[in-house]
């Protein structure tokens, strides 16, 4: 935990060159969720060449999948998904201008060095935290693939959403390097 | 014979879905309480503290613990004195599941294989099966995220690889799975019996409530023995790095055939949810 910043989507490439591994952000504005079958999608209209449902420049993408809104409420949980079912489709929308993705667990290499040579960072929100998480967002529409039930993709409007950097724009891993403060090697 | 209905199961299946994945047991709050102290890494500490004020919000405000309300597994014990009127006892279960996960908002997160298609009702379900002496019938509602699950893995160890070996594939799978799971976890291992078997019993072995000792003083010794192996990984809470890792393990074991030594690690996340209820 080193620095503590707030970031307001969208992004460009000064708002997160500064930010670095380990620091704490909080994030106000939109984000827009996607899951393993939205992605497939998305990639599929790129390669086809086709306009997408949603901006990709400058943009955060939450991998996340919320439980049903209850009457009266934005949205039910909503807390991240593991990551690297994403990683075969990172690459391409980071090379598009996707500046930040927010969701949990390791990414791939190719994803690591797609971030240092497009400028995205990865931020971890914390797994399993959903019902604290769900307060922090204020407006939630979907705007694509509904059918998809909690897969489709939804725009989020949020406020003050918790956030740790794990990789950044030089190539830096909180994963890595977190876990190498904390280890004891065995004799 | 003891009659009970399945209007009855329903509803008590229903309503312990909605339960387990609105309230964490008094168990994991009380293990979180412990591992705060324990932490050192201040990142650590605080995702600590959130996973504990998330549990309250979900208890005060009916919202799910975690949006991954997962896929149903359900654990029955059925005295044999017992007769199920009525209907059919196995829609009954998958019907109590059905109803809960839509009037209780949970997430639909059951799919075809290939094509991806949610089934929209949470069924399929899991349901494991005992027959057991008594007149009483008893249900676990276990919902299983898939992240943990994901990070779970069965090994057909040679018997040779004996403790040594198992101890190693146990701390392997946990430092591999590193982040994924959301730790701080639970690791379920089922050791022996066959392939299915040790997988069953590694899931068994998640039922016994946190911080109650296993009762068997040898197999207690191994997991604390595990337990400590484990948290030298640093991986922490979240994958962040810290000293708590995993809250417990969690052992199982049954005789094997005398070629086989099967091991079945079952990683389960911080959201550890189930309900039991007795009839």
């Amino acid at each position: 935990m080193d620095q503590a910043y707030h970031l307001r989507t969208p992004l460009n490439s000064n708002d997160i060159e500064f930010l670095r591994s380990g620091d704490r952000v909080t994030i106000s504005g939109t984000l827009y969720t996607a899951r393993d079958t939205a992605h497939r999608r998305l990639m599929e209209l790129i390669e086809a060449g086709m306009d997408l449902p949603i901006p990709i420049e400058g943009q955060v993408i939450y991998y996340v999948g919320p439980s049903p809104a209850p009457p009266g409420r934005v949205i039910g949980a909503a807390g991240p998904t593991t990551s690297y079912r994403m990683d075969p489709f990172a690459p391409r929308l980071l090379e598009l201008g996707l500046k930040g993705m927010i969701g949990k667990g390791k990414r791939s290499k190719e994803v690591l060095e797609a971030m240092v040579k497009y400028k995205g960072v990865y931020m971890a929100a914390t797994g399993g935290a959903g019902a604290l998480m769900a307060r922090t967002i204020k407006e939630a529409r979907v705007v694509a693939y509904e059918d998809l039930g909690p897969e489709a993709i939804r725009e989020l409007k949020v406020e003050m959403f918790p956030a740790v950097v794990v990789n950044d724009t030089l190539g830096n891993d909180l994963y890595v390097e977190g876990q190498k403060q904390y280890r004891i090697d065995s004799a | 014979m003891r009659e009970i209905s399945t209007q009855k199961i329903i509803q008590e299946v229903r309503d312990s879905a909605i339960r387990a994945n609105y309230e964490l047991g008094e168990d994991m709050v009380e293990a979180f309480t412990g591992s705060i102290e324990i932490e050192e890494s201040a990142v650590g500490k605080e995702i600590i503290k959130q996973l504990m004020e998330n549990a309250q919000i979900a208890r005060e405000e009916r919202v799910p613990i975690c949006q991954d309300t997962g896929i149903a597994v359900v654990f029955v014990e059925l005295g044999q004195q017992v007769s199920v009127v009525g209907g059919d006892f196995n829609q009954a279960i998958e019907e109590g599941i059905r109803q809960g996960y839509e009037e209780g908002f949970l997430r639909k997160s059951v799919c075809h294989p290939f094509t991806r298609n949610n089934t929209g009702d949470n069924t399929p379900i899991i349901v494991h099966m005992d027959m057991v002496p008594g007149d009483r019938l008893k249900i676990w509602v276990v919902p299983k995220g898939g992240g943990s699950e994901n990070m779970s893995r069965l090994f057909m160890l040679t018997p040779s690889a004996g403790w040594p070996g198992v101890k190693e594939k146990i701390v392997q799978t946990v430092a591999e799975a590193g982040p994924n799971p959301c730790p701080p976890t639970i690791v379920g291992v089922g050791i022996g019996g066959n392939f299915e078997k040790s997988a069953i019993l590694a899931k068994k072995s998640l039922l016994r409530p946190l911080g109650t000792p296993n009762p068997d003083p040898e197999l207690d010794k191994m997991e604390q023995e595990l337990l400590t192996e484990i948290n030298k990984t640093g991986i922490g809470p979240q994958g962040l790095g810290g000293r708590i890792t995993s809250l417990a393990v969690h052992l199982l074991m049954v005789e094997c055939h005398i070629a086989s030594l099967p091991l079945a690690i079952n990683i389960q996340c911080h959201a550890s949810r189930h309900q039991e209820v007795v009839l």
